[in-house]
């Protein structure tokens, strides 16, 4: 930032510098320097005064060429010019007696970042390699990868390459690590420097002698090594196995990811390497620093999703505390949903529900959020929490427990009944666009277990004038709808006000539209209405798809310490707002019911015959097996591409007998539901002709009251291919048919 | 590697930005801040990217110390690279603040040029960067506001029982130079912090401790330190010995250059301190406390006549009598709608007041002795109280310092430094314990 007078000030620094009664006086001299570096850090332009920096650089004071060193650094680039002026000083000093000044010298020249130095550094750094200081060779080392990124085109010096292979011996550690550091960089373009075996071991056996810095820098190098054999990894290992415990978090993280990279063949020894640097990996969760806290959790986050089970008994250790900022908390409320079990399940309850009531609305709200997804598993307990917490009557709270609510219901069927009954017990209606919507949802999906709903949704329609949020308005037109087909006589008259006013006065296209569209489905009949409107209200089915298994380690293990696992972001579906991912499910299913392209499909039968050659491109192809988060991501993102009923039930054979005559024609098999439910559902998935098939085959669905007991089977693909999707349906149905054959 | 290192004021003033390899330009600062000062609290702000550049920040003193790096490196490293030039400033500069950085940014540049070449550590040694590092540090008036909060934060007791003054480990290393200090001195710090949860009813949830032992260095040339534990120290759970009083930690880990040999049968620690400030060893304590938790809390909660909530508290110091409790805050959250406060306190140097950004009582108690038992009546006016809102009082969270007190027990028995030290050395053994978190359930 340019300060007013930055001019007047630049002169008078000029005039100061030049006066030869300062250049006498040492201590005024270096006074002025300090100056002009004080005005280049706070974002003055101070190039003009390069000729007198030069000058001054002539000094036998180390602290005033250090300053000058700093200013020359900086603006070399701007005034190439006048820069090589300086260039005879520091190449004098790159031959001082005192080997401080040499480096200092060497440094700065090679930092010079201006076209045409190269020739002048060129000579200095090769000395400096074969200098007797260790000081000027760690700097010679560094200078010979600044130099190639000077001039990134040229060809690759052997000798310099082979100089610094050979430098990896050097007794000092330092020199040594700058050495891979510099030809990291000087053969990136050829994969980097070659960790071979004798460098690996050499490596392994200098590892004691390096400090910290240079430890976690070279395992990370080793990381590129691959061991011979079984015997050359376990003596590996062994050798790095105290460097497990180690109290530096650097230290210790490289070392475990090299274990997990090395040991990948070796499940077992992953995880007793992950449960030896438990430890260590809570006492950095422990840290006096915030960020190398917030740096653990999310190393724990990480190792938590292979190993839920080895934190457990430490839950208490990610207990928030008062003074900890909202960052460190919400992550730590992450980590003790992942960690509840039988027996913390009480005590984690207790300690999240004393979050609930906390100043900031963030935490809170996430708090309650975090009660939900443990109300998954433990839902009457969450539930009484979540019902106490109605009684607050806080917008903020009420709003994030209705939300969650919502979710529960949608995820564990069998809490309907109370969430209902607190639904109505409670007297604060949400005023955000989010918790409305979830109130709304609840209305229109349960409104026949809610007495009060055609009152509350009253409500709603009367304010309608003052609602911005079309989302609000498209919500409450959808549910108004619903519960009109389950208690037509007293909501009526409150639809009609609402279509008409959605239809006439309504600004927003989508609510316009949207109100059209049931306008005239009303027209086709209340049957014809309820069978596309109304899907199944919860999906007992997509907790085994939400439900997280146990990845293997090698899912997460190359993210480990790095920075991308601190950001969180994009990877993978727990980072998916639970809310978010049941609304998803929400559209994602009324997309299903027929809004989508594929409602012409429905009750069609295209089946035309294939070429034979086309047929075979067609094949159906096993392919690597996808993850269940990976299924459901895709699941949520794609449109269903085309749905039709299969003319065929469901055969009676147990799951296993199904999944083994899938797999016999290339069909995956994901998530099957249990075989007395009374909607039945299967997640299956296939590939053909390079794109991928994901399919839901349903029965009993409510929709298709004529098909009774018919599968439905509703396919979506990535990337769209007509024939194959036919190819598909016919393989599917062969199957299917061949097997209620063999039964019947 | 590291691209740029740069500390920023909590303002945004540059205090310094220094580039080490050319990759991005000097905008990033600006882009920095920017992106710092938007954020909505939530957000993890210890790693942001702003197209290929990455920025890992921590706060120390109230500035931001950035560095950015274009490579996926380790968060870690970076982390604690960051903590240890803020660590590095201190011991240089005497104490971490914007005036301290600002008065020696010409020491701070010759730091970083030592410590990082080409986005490469090299070296974080004070013991070999004192051999490069010139730079006299500025150190500002030795008495500020700053400091006299921290007297009475360790109570120094010593063979002679003489209290040091608090500014004595708040002055730059190199001073020896300059004719101001030049005090041959040790400090040996135990700091200890605890987390405590207690249920609401008295129950103990949970109670860790995370202790260290820290170094703090003035002498000019290291002599090798021995470090006498208790003798009846113990690691781990299994170790139990004899009858007494063992102090025991869960787990415990020792800075690289510890000499361990006469750690397992003497719990003696040798070590040859460089110049500045080290964390020798560290240890944690989880779950079991071998004392009682220093503080405890009868609440009472009830709704009066009207709109008025009456919050009676009954606080009780468990420490032992000689102990002393200072700077007891205790916080107690309150219904969202409180509108004013009246108290009646036990004794006139204690004070509450209602903060009503915060929604919570702030009762404070400058001193508290142990043994003793102080008891504070708050009437709040809350417009519409229901029952309900009984529900949003606590949970109370306390913040104190126990000087001269840990609470696993840990003591230094002797500190020797050998061959004996020509000259007069002085050497300080504090011990303190902070409250980390210190939670009470109603």
């Amino acid at each position: 930032m340019p300060y007013f007078g930055s001019e007047e000030t630049v002169k008078d620094l000029k005039r100061a510098l030049s006066n030869p009664n300062v250049q006498a006086d040492r201590l005024r001299y270096r006074n002025y320097i300090t100056r002009v570096i004080r005005s280049m850090t706070q974002g003055l332009d101070v190039s003009s005064l390069f000729m007198e920096m030069v000058k001054a650089s002539a000094t036998v004071d180390i602290v005033q060429k250090k300053l000058v060193y700093l200013y020359m650094v900086t603006y070399a680039g701007h005034k190439p010019d006048l820069a090589l002026l300086a260039i005879n000083t520091l190449r004098k000093d790159c031959a001082d007696p005192n080997p401080m000044v040499r480096g200092l010298a060497l440094r700065n020249m090679c930092n010079l970042r201006m076209p045409g130095i190269t020739e002048y550094i060129q000579q200095p750094i090769l000395s400096g390699l074969r200098d007797k200081a260790s000081y000027v060779r760690r700097v010679a080392v560094l200078g010979c990868a600044k130099m190639h990124s000077l001039q990134p085109n040229t060809e690759i010096d052997p000798s310099v390459v082979n100089e610094l292979y050979a430098l990896l011996r050097d007794p000092d550690p330092v020199v040594m690590v700058n050495c891979l550091r510099a030809l990291e960089e000087i053969l990136r373009d050829e994969g980097g420097v070659v960790i071979n075996k004798p460098i690996a071991h050499h490596l392994l056996n200098r590892l004691k002698d390096l400090d910290s810095w240079a430890q976690s820098e070279v395992l990370r190098l080793l990381l590129r090594y691959c061991p011979r054999s079984d015997d050359e990894l376990f003596d590996i290992l062994s050798l790095l196995d105290g460097f497990l415990s180690s109290a530096h978090a650097p230290v210790m993280a490289a070392t475990l990811r090299l274990f997990l990279h090395l040991a990948a063949a070796h499940p077992a020894v992953q995880a007793d390497a992950l449960s030896r640097a438990r430890g260590p990996l809570l006492a950095v969760c422990g840290s006096a620093s915030r960020e190398l806290r917030f740096a653990g959790l999310s190393h724990v986050q990480q190792v938590l999703r292979s190993q839920p089970a080895q934190y457990c008994s430490h839950y208490k250790r990610f207990f928030c505390s008062y003074s900890e900022p909202g960052y460190i908390r919400l992550r730590k409320m992450e980590i003790l949903v992942e960690l509840v079990n039988d027996e913390n399940v009480v005590l984690i309850l207790e300690e999240l529900k004393s979050y609930c009531t906390d100043v900031s609305t963030d935490l809170a709200q996430a708090a309650i959020a975090a009660i939900g997804r443990i109300g998954r598993t433990y839902t009457e307990k969450c539930l009484d929490i979540l019902t106490g917490l109605l009684a607050l009557k806080q917008e903020h709270i009420t709003s994030a427990v209705v939300q969650t609510f919502r979710d529960l219901v949608w995820f564990c069927p069998q809490s309907t009944g109370p969430v209902c009954k607190a639904v109505e017990g409670c007297d604060e209606t949400p005023q955000d666009d989010e918790g409305k919507q979830a109130l709304l949802w609840l209305l229109g999906a349960h409104g026949e277990l809610i007495s009060s709903a055609p009152y509350l949704l009253e409500g709603f329609i009367d304010g309608l004038k003052v609602e911005i949020s079309s989302a609000v308005k498209m919500e409450l037109l959808t549910s108004t709808l619903k519960l009109f087909l389950s208690r037509p006589a007293e909501t009526q008259d409150m639809l009609g006000r609402l279509l008409h006013y959605c239809i006439e006065d309504e600004a927003d296209m989508n609510v316009r539209d949207r109100a059209g569209l049931y306008y005239r489905l009303l027209q086709s009949g209340p049957d014809r209405t309820r069978q596309i409107l109304l899907g199944p209200n919860s999906d007992p089915s997509m907790t085994v798809l939400t439900g997280r298994p146990e990845e293997p380690v090698s899912v997460w293990a190359s993210s480990f310490n790095t920075l991308g696992s601190l950001c969180g972001t994009g990877a993978g579906p727990e980072n998916l707002p639970a809310e978010d991912s049941a609304h998803q499910v929400h559209a994602a299913e009324e997309a299903e019911l027929g809004f989508g392209p594929a409602e012409q499909n429905l009750n069609t039968e295209p089946e035309e015959p294939l070429s034979d050659a086309a047929a075979a491109e067609l094949d159906l192809t096993a392919g690597p097996p996808i993850s269940h988060e990976a299924f459901e991501r895709l699941w949520l993102d794609l449109q269903v591409v085309h749905q039709q009923v299969l003319e065929v039930r469901r055969p009676p054979e147990p799951p296993e007998t199904l999944q083994a005559a899938f797999l016999l024609v290339k069909i995956q098999t994901l998530a099957f539901s249990r075989a007395d439910a009374a909607l039945w559902k299967a997640y299956v998935y296939s590939r053909a002709g390079g794109t991928l098939l994901l399919a839901e085959l349903l029965q009993g669905a409510p929709e298709e009251p004529e098909s009774e007991g018919m599968l439905l089977v509703s396919i979506k693909q990535q990337p769209e291919n007509q024939s194959a999707v036919r190819n598909f349906i016919s393989v599917l149905k062969r199957v299917l048919q061949t097997l209620s054959s063999n039964t019947s | 590697m590291i691209s740029q290192v740069f500390i920023l004021s909590s303002k945004g003033d540059h205090l310094i930005y220094k580039d080490y390899r050319g990759e991005a330009d000097k905008d990033a600062v600006s882009i920095f801040y920017e992106m710092v000062t938007a954020l909505s609290g939530d957000q993890p702000p210890v790693v942001m990217s702003h197209k290929d550049l990455n920025f890992i920040h921590v706060r120390q003193g109230g500035l931001y110390w950035v560095a950015s790096t274009k490579t996926d490196a380790s968060p870690f490293t970076i982390i604690e690279f960051l903590n240890r030039l803020a660590a590095l400033t201190k011991d240089y500069c005497g104490s971490l603040c914007e005036k301290s950085v600002r008065m020696n940014f010409a020491l701070i540049y010759e730091l970083l040029d030592e410590m990082v070449d080409y986005g490469y550590i090299q070296t974080t040694s004070t013991d070999i960067l004192k051999n490069f590092i010139q730079t006299e540090a500025v150190t500002s008036k030795p008495f500020s506001l700053f400091d006299l909060s921290n007297v009475g934060l360790f109570g120094a007791e010593t063979q002679q029982s003489k209290v040091a003054p608090s500014a004595a480990a708040t002055r730059p290393i190199m001073s020896h130079r300059s004719e101001q200090g030049g005090k041959n001195e040790i400090f040996v710090d135990v700091v200890e912090r605890i987390s405590v949860v207690i249920g609401s009813n008295g129950v103990l949830m949970k109670a860790d401790v995370e202790g260290e032992i820290r170094v703090k260095c003035y002498l000019p040339t290291c002599s090798e330190m021995r470090i006498g534990l208790n003798e009846e120290f113990s690691i781990g759970k299994s170790q139990l010995r004899g009858y007494g009083m063992a102090v025991r930690v869960d787990e415990c880990s020792f800075h690289q250059a510890v000499k361990l040999d006469e750690f397992d049968t003497y719990r003696i620690l040798k070590v040859c301190p460089s110049q500045g400030e080290q964390t020798l060893m560290q240890y944690q304590l989880s779950d079991e406390l071998p004392c009682a938790p220093p503080f405890r809390l009868f609440p009472t909660v009830e709704k009066d006549y009207g709109n008025r909530l009456l919050i009676f508290l009954k606080l009780r110091c468990d420490l032992p009598p000689k102990s002393t409790a200072l700077n007891v805050s205790v916080t107690v959250p309150v219904p969202k709608s409180s509108l004013s406060l009246s108290q009646e306190l036990s004794s006139p140097d204690q004070t509450a007041d209602l903060q009503l950004k915060n929604k919570a009582i702030l009762w404070s108690i400058p001193r508290f002795p142990g043994g003793a038992q102080l008891s504070a009546l708050f009437k709040v006016e809350v417009p519409g109280l229901s029952s309900a809102s009984l529900l949003e009082v606590g949970p109370v969270s306390m913040s104190f310092e126990l000087p001269k007190h840990t609470c696993t027990g840990l003591q230094i028995r002797f500190l020797r430094l050998s061959p004996t030290h020509p000259g007069l050395s002085q050497r300080w053994v504090r011990y303190v314990t902070h409250s980390d978190s210190y939670t009470i359930r109603i």
